[in-house]
């Protein structure tokens, strides 16, 4: 009979650990992207500095024409090892609208590290007008914003493909097999050789991926490393004071059992 | 309580505010507790904690957050980027909201399986649903604060249910919003609400507390306590075995917060709310999913419609649905009456124990088709389970209870511990 209660309750823990997994992930559609090997998965994982930093060109270069991350501010970009005066620089490449001065007047003024990113439109209507209609998404938040992740991304950047016969691709449209409904307004954004890299890393289309991909997944999630590293110290501690409270528990009880 | 042992201070306010002999008699050495109660009971002051949690992180949260449609995203990323540790904040208030519900749902189970609802805890369990309709309300709205697009959609898709109340549900859902769509009045008021209810969730809890402590807990045998030796105080046995039932829980909630923060959450709450836009798939949060499967079960070609409705006659199939949704929680503020049974756990119940696994494993399935989309064997199953979920509860139980014969009780806990251990 005990033991009956025990595979009983084994039983029920197992079935709600499969709800738990099967449930959220329950709005899958299409094809899934691949699982990539990333530096920032697992318990430890961290992001590859280089790897952003070449992401940050690609997104510089290319995206940046028409995305915006708006979440982002050009002194965040000290965490990705860009020194101070780096960041300064970066900063100081743009324009920056500001004011009004004492004269009432709006003014451009080159950025400061303490600006957010410059969208590449003026606002949302702007952006549409000058991309089909459809407004390209903000990509600060993009790795956490869509089921798969990082590894969505890195698919559909690299999933363009030639649509198959009797699929109409409509104008102004590509076929991507990672998008939801496979027809995506973003024609194809990287290529072989899309960024002239300068450490000497080959610019194939995988690489120019992958960097962009640990880009945004470091812009989606700043405080990754710094939370991978504290719960390491709060699950060992909390897993030292368990043990101890099983061991008072066990001293407590003795005389009843 | 022998106050001549006590440190002088204690005992100026003891004799002036007696607090230390009321801890004594609540949780202390002077409230007995069976002393067979198992690990499942432990799920009690797991809520308990979690509920402490959410306030303070929920405060915290507040004083950072801006309720306003232009802002709120936004004010939730800077608390995620800007302020000092102000992601930790967040996920622990947001995997907390998951950890509650997991607490409260496996404190209630328990409480289904071993017949705590009876008599004399029938206003302790009617007291711990309205606990659970109170989390639902706190929780469906802290949702929509972030404003992402599944904010935005679940709260229209779940307000929207009001309009199906007859006469006055187009204006109860005017009152909801406060105006005529889902936009700043309603965003405004859920973060009020949302501020508030937890508070009335503390109410209700000292309540249920005050109610359990008047008959004190149940146990695994379901019997009463008929001496002193089948308890022990409550302190230091059940302080100690809760101490440690906390640290298992807060290594299972810590390693969400740290390593898989968004594994409740959906990937569209991390885009902004347009209402221009709808998502694929409008899900809730997994703790909703079992109501809003019974809720979609509910077509015009569903059988318990066609019956509940006189074939269509009395209501459409959406109000049905919502019905049958409040209904599905309201009912079990009957279960003391629809358990007939005298032996409380089931334990003693063979037949009985083995209609609330499968009764558990429906719900695990209403959950599993409340996630996916309404479409082909889907709703079939969703229907079958939905039937189920209320035979269960008007048929089954009451009938089970009443025709079983339960197993031969054993004379006393203190007897079932002793045997236990041979």
């Amino acid at each position: 009979m005990h033991m009956n209660k025990i595979i009983k309750s084994l039983v029920a823990l197992a079935l709600v650990g499969g709800v738990l997994t099967a449930g959220p992930a329950g709005a899958a559609e299409g094809t899934r992207a691949p699982k990539q090997s990333w530096s920032f998965n697992g318990l430890f994982g961290t992001f590859d500095r280089a790897a952003a930093q070449r992401g940050f060109q690609v997104y510089k270069e290319v995206c940046a024409g028409c995305h915006s991350m708006n979440l982002l501010s050009y002194r965040h970009l000290s965490q990705l090892g860009f020194n101070e005066e780096e960041v300064k620089a970066i900063a100081a490449t743009v324009e920056v609208k500001d004011g009004p001065d004492s004269d009432g007047e709006m003014f451009d003024r080159p950025g400061l590290p303490a600006d957010r990113f410059v969208s590449p439109f003026a606002n949302a209507n702007a952006a549409a007008a000058s991309n089909n209609g459809k407004v390209p998404p903000d990509l600060s938040l993009m790795t956490k914003a869509r089921i798969g992740g990082a590894d969505y991304v890195y698919g559909l950047l690299t999933g363009y493909e030639d649509a198959p016969s009797g699929v109409e691709v409509p104008d102004g449209g590509s076929y991507n097999k990672y998008f939801s409904g496979q027809i995506i307004a973003m024609a194809p954004p990287l290529s072989d050789e899309a960024v002239e890299y300068t450490d000497g890393t080959k610019p194939t289309l995988a690489q120019h991926a992958k960097d962009i991909t640990t880009f945004l997944a470091w812009a989606a999630e700043p405080e990754m490393e710094a939370r991978k590293r504290m719960g390491i110290k709060v699950l060992l501690f909390l897993l030292v004071l368990t043990g101890m409270l099983y061991a008072v528990k066990r001293k407590v009880w003795e005389d009843l059992h | 309580m022998d106050t001549n042992n006590m440190h002088p201070v204690m005992k100026w306010v003891e004799h002036r505010l007696p607090v230390f002999s009321f801890l004594d008699h609540s949780l202390g050495t002077q409230y007995p507790t069976p002393k067979n109660l198992n690990y499942w009971w432990n799920f009690g002051s797991l809520a308990g904690l979690v509920l402490v949690i959410m306030i303070v992180s929920g405060i915290v949260l507040a004083m950072h957050y801006t309720a306003h449609v232009d802002y709120a995203f936004n004010s939730v990323e800077r608390i995620m980027r800007d302020v000092n540790y102000g992601w930790l904040i967040r996920y622990i208030h947001m995997n907390g909201g998951s950890m509650f519900f997991i607490a409260v749902y496996i404190h209630m189970f328990r409480g289904l399986y071993f017949g705590s609802y009876q008599a004399p805890r029938e206003l302790l369990w009617i007291i711990g649903v309205f606990i659970l309709l109170a989390m639902m309300a706190t929780a469906f709205m802290g949702y929509v604060l972030p404003w992402g697009q599944m904010s935005f959609w679940g709260a229209t898709v779940i307000t929207n249910l009001f309009s199906a109340i007859p006469l006055v549900g187009d204006s109860i859902v005017t009152l909801l919003w406060g105006g005529f769509s889902v936009d700043n009045p309603t965003l405004n008021r859920f973060f009020s609400l949302h501020f508030l209810l937890p508070f009335v969730i503390v109410g209700l809890v000292v309540v249920h507390i005050w109610a359990l402590h008047v008959h004190g807990s149940n146990n695994p045998t379901g019997i009463d306590v008929k001496s002193e030796q089948d308890t022990v105080g409550f302190h230091p046995y059940f302080t100690v075995k809760d101490f440690f039932g906390m640290g298992v829980f807060m290594i299972f909630y810590m390693f969400f917060v740290f390593y898989a923060p968004n594994f409740f959450g959906e990937p569209d709450n991390y885009i902004p709310a347009n209402p221009l836009v709808t998502p694929p798939h409008i899900v809730p949060e997994w703790y909703f999913l079992p109501y809003y499967a019974i809720l979609r079960a509910f077509t015009g070609d569903f059988f318990v419609y066609q019956i509940v409705s006189l074939g269509g006659l009395l209501m459409d199939a959406k109000l049905a649905g919502v019905l049958a949704m409040f209904a599905s929680i309201l009912l079990l503020l009957f279960m003391p009456w629809l358990d007939g049974s005298k032996v409380r756990s089931c334990s003693f119940r063979p037949i009985m124990a083995m209609a609330f696994w499968i009764f558990f494993l429906d719900c695990l399935v209403l959950g599993y088709i409340g996630g996916k989309p309404a479409e082909g064997i889907y709703i079939t199953i969703g229907q079958f389970a939905t039937f189920y979920y209320f035979a269960h509860l008007l048929v089954i139980v009451p009938l089970v209870s009443r025709l079983e014969r339960p197993k031969q009780l054993p004379d006393s806990i203190n007897a079932s511990v002793l045997k236990a251990a041979e």
